[in-house]
């Protein structure tokens, strides 16, 4: 039978576009500092680590948590190291709960992080094989084609993807570890910033950040004898399908949809618009948010876009979601799964600070990656399951 | 614990270099086979998990075409480690103790040829103060070995008293790469690959995949006539800095070890991932080995190593010696990092 999980730590670094202060095992080391120390927890208190990260070749170092684990405390102790395309940082946090719900372990440090900064992660997206097609268009060049077909599909207005935009960064202004600071964000000037892969501008892009974002996790007994809140683990679900097959819909992949059932029926979730408060989701380019709000079945089918654009997904609206800023404000790719995932848990903690929804109780934690065929969520509360 | 049998093995040949095909041509009949030999189909399989690494395939995302091979459609509940494949079974039997999943298909696939290993393994050392020197794989094993031959801990005798045991067992695995009679004088009159390092002492650089499928409880016992049952499993990391580290033993393979219970009970089989000579030796003394113990029946990682692979195929025998009815108990090791850095050990019981 499984154990009970809770989220008793979290911690972040300042993201940002180079981290030159800090080498890779310092970065990790900040984050996973500020998450014991959320915890009150110290390094021998922890029994196992769990990293994660994206490609190796987006630092250009070959099983880097090889050299990184003694630096958060791996040392001597079981090390696992995740790597799920750009849904890794929600698969580990995945990981590291499971390794708390199996019994396995009492309390687990997850981390996982990137530093973009120590290479080109379009270089590393792009690598030409012999055999094999080559698009050497990066992410944006793959998704622009699937935000053209929900567009075509749903007659969404096409300033939708600005409206996200401005409301994320908006939100990343409360936000103090947010990348994107952009005091003056408006709506002209996500409009006039330049096309990049149409219909995506340069302002509905995700930046390039180094960051590590890091939780502690521990069975329900050691979980409450903190002195804070904790968020409890609900439910966690992952799907994937391949990438390329005939007659696959890539715009509305069936992983996320079944993904989505899954995990509500875990939860005991019968309408997640009504019964979650807020979700942190994984939108690298402005419109993955209406396209996701009807992935994750909390709109209707070709609906998702009234969300955004009658103001529901605003930090003031019936269903918040990317509080944070998102990924468009800042994506360490690796942890930016990771990152929705704890500020899911932070919102049910009330410990998000100026991006607090108030009365936060239920929240979801979402992350996708690969061409959109990668899905791993989890539901976190206040209250117990 | 709950109790989680691994109730199939399928693994490819392990070949100096797979002329034809790429990673996932190798896996798609690892899979394909390993389903029909255990007769289910993926509506019967509830988790999927891999181990492969990137940097072998010289590629981002390398691992993602592995879901062709795994058929996932419709799709599936997935994890993938950038681990060898016996990671990936960890990570299975961690979510089948959780009661997430029943039945599992774990797999790990690797195509080393295709670059230079020893080179590309210095990209693993810590980037700012070791990977601008390029110490390759085989030169800081090298250097491992030095220590324990001018220690005294091992001789040179020693190591290739294992490579003659392992490429003799080997003859009679039609999946080994370097196999049969050798003798230990001849080997020792070789000259020196990297001192004190000679060929025999160093596992061959091989293509392959292997794939295992994990099953709880009743379900195990109606897929398999004598599952091997998993009685313990544990992995340890220590420091990657070879000076902090006492390289005359495998530390963490004595912690795991240790928490996996290997010496609850007599173990009458032990399958090593170690992948050269005088690491086999340290893996041996620290799973604490008698003399009754056969080592390596299939040969080992010395007479086959398929990277990202070979951990999950040790495990894969070392099951298999229990079907057979040829052991009670059996030890599985993988390894991973420089100079046996991340151990892992699983006990296998038929009961």
């Amino acid at each position: 039978m499984a154990e009970l999980c809770g989220v008793i730590g979290v911690g972040q670094t300042k993201y940002a576009p180079s981290r030159k202060d800090l080498s890779m095992p310092g970065l990790l080391r900040e984050a996973a500092e500020r998450a014991l120390e959320d915890a009150e927890l110290t390094w021998k208190d922890i029994d196992a680590v769990v990293i994660g990260k994206a490609p190796d070749m987006f630092e250009g170092v070959m099983m880097p948590e090889l050299f990184l684990a003694e630096a958060i405390g791996g040392a001597y102790k079981p090390m696992l190291r995740v790597h799920t395309a750009g849904s890794v940082g929600g698969s580990t946090g995945i990981v590291a709960a499971s390794l708390v719900q199996s019994g396995v372990h009492d309390r687990v440090l997850t981390v996982a992080y990137e530093k973009q900064s120590e290479s080109n992660a379009t270089w590393a997206l792009s690598i030409a094989l012999p055999f094999s097609v080559a698009t050497v268009a990066g992410a944006g060049g793959y998704f622009a084609p699937l935000v053209r077909g929900y567009i075509r599909r749903s007659g969404a207005p096409e300033d939708t993807g600005i409206r996200v935009a401005v409301k994320d960064r908006q939100n990343a202004l409360k936000n103090p570890y947010a990348h994107l600071q952009i005091e003056d964000i408006s709506f002209e000037k996500v409009a006039s910033s330049p096309m990049l892969w149409d219909p995506i501008r340069y302002l509905e892009t995700c930046p390039s950040s180094d960051g590590a974002c890091a939780m502690v996790m521990a069975r329900e007994k050691l979980a409450q004898r903190t002195s804070k809140k904790v968020a409890w683990v609900h439910a966690t679900e992952m799907r994937s399908e391949p990438t390329f097959f005939s007659g696959r819909d890539q715009v509305m992949p069936r992983a996320s949809l079944d993904n989505a059932k899954a995990l509500y029926k875990k939860a005991g979730i019968t309408n997640p618009r009504k019964e979650l408060d807020c979700a942190e989701i994984y939108v690298p380019f402005s419109w993955f948010e209406p396209m996701w709000m009807e992935g994750m079945l909390i709109a209707e089918r070709n609906e998702g876009w009234k969300m955004t654009y009658e103001g529901a997904t605003a930090l003031t609206g019936d269903f918040p979601v990317n509080m944070s800023g998102g990924v468009l404000s800042s994506n360490p790719i690796g942890a930016s799964g990771l990152i929705r995932f704890a500020e899911s848990a932070l919102q049910v903690r009330g410990m998000a600070g100026a991006h607090q929804v108030d009365g936060a109780k239920k929240a979801l934690g979402h992350a996708y990656g690969g061409g959109s065929q990668y899905f791993s969520t989890w539901i976190v509360s206040s209250a117990k399951p | 614990m709950r109790d989680v049998a691994v109730v199939g093995f399928v693994q490819s040949p392990s070949l100096r270099r797979e002329p034809n095909r790429n990673e996932v041509e190798i896996l798609v009949p690892v899979i394909a086979e390993l389903k029909k030999s255990v007769g289910i189909a993926n509506d019967q399989i509830d988790f999927v998990c891999s181990g492969s690494s990137d940097y072998l395939a010289g590629q981002s995302f390398a691992f993602v075409s592995g879901l062709d091979a795994v058929g996932a459609w419709p799709p599936v509940s997935e994890s993938h480690v950038e681990m060898d494949g016996a990671w990936a079974l960890y990570e299975a039997w961690v979510k089948m103790q959780m009661g997430y999943a029943e039945v599992a298909l774990v797999y790990g696939f690797g195509k080393p040829s295709m670059g230079d290993l020893p080179l590309t393994m210095a990209l693993q050392l810590d980037p700012y103060s070791m990977m601008p020197l390029w110490p390759d794989a085989v030169s800081l094993a090298a250097l491992q070995a030095r220590v324990l031959l001018e220690n005294g801990h091992v001789s040179e005798r020693e190591m290739a008293e294992r490579a003659v045991r392992d490429r003799k067992n080997a003859k009679s695995n039609p999946f080994a790469q370097v196999k049969g009679d050798f003798e230990v004088e001849k080997l020792l009159a070789a000259p020196h690959h990297v001192a004190p390092l000679r060929k025999h002492d160093c596992a061959p650089i091989s293509d392959g995949a292997s794939g295992i499928i994990l099953a709880a409880g009743e379900r195990a016992r109606q897929l398999c006539q004598r599952p091997a049952w998993i009685t313990g499993i544990s992995h340890i990391l220590e420091p990657m800095e070879l000076g902090v580290r006492d390289l005359t033993r495998s530390r963490s393979t004595e912690i795991a070890a240790q928490r996996a219970g290997v010496w609850r009970d007599k173990i009458d089989c032990a399958e090593l991932s170690a992948p050269f000579t005088h690491q086999e030796i340290l893996v041996e003394r620290a799973l604490g080995l008698s003399a009754k113990t056969r080592v390596n029946p299939s040969g080992g990682a010395l007479a086959g190593n398929p990277m990202m692979a070979v951990g999950l195929a040790r495990i894969g025998e070392a099951a298999q010696q229990i079907w057979r009815g040829s052991a009670d108990r059996s030890v599985a090791h993988a390894t991973s990092g420089p100079c046996l850095q991340q151990n892992l050990v699983c006990v296998l019981e038929g009961k």
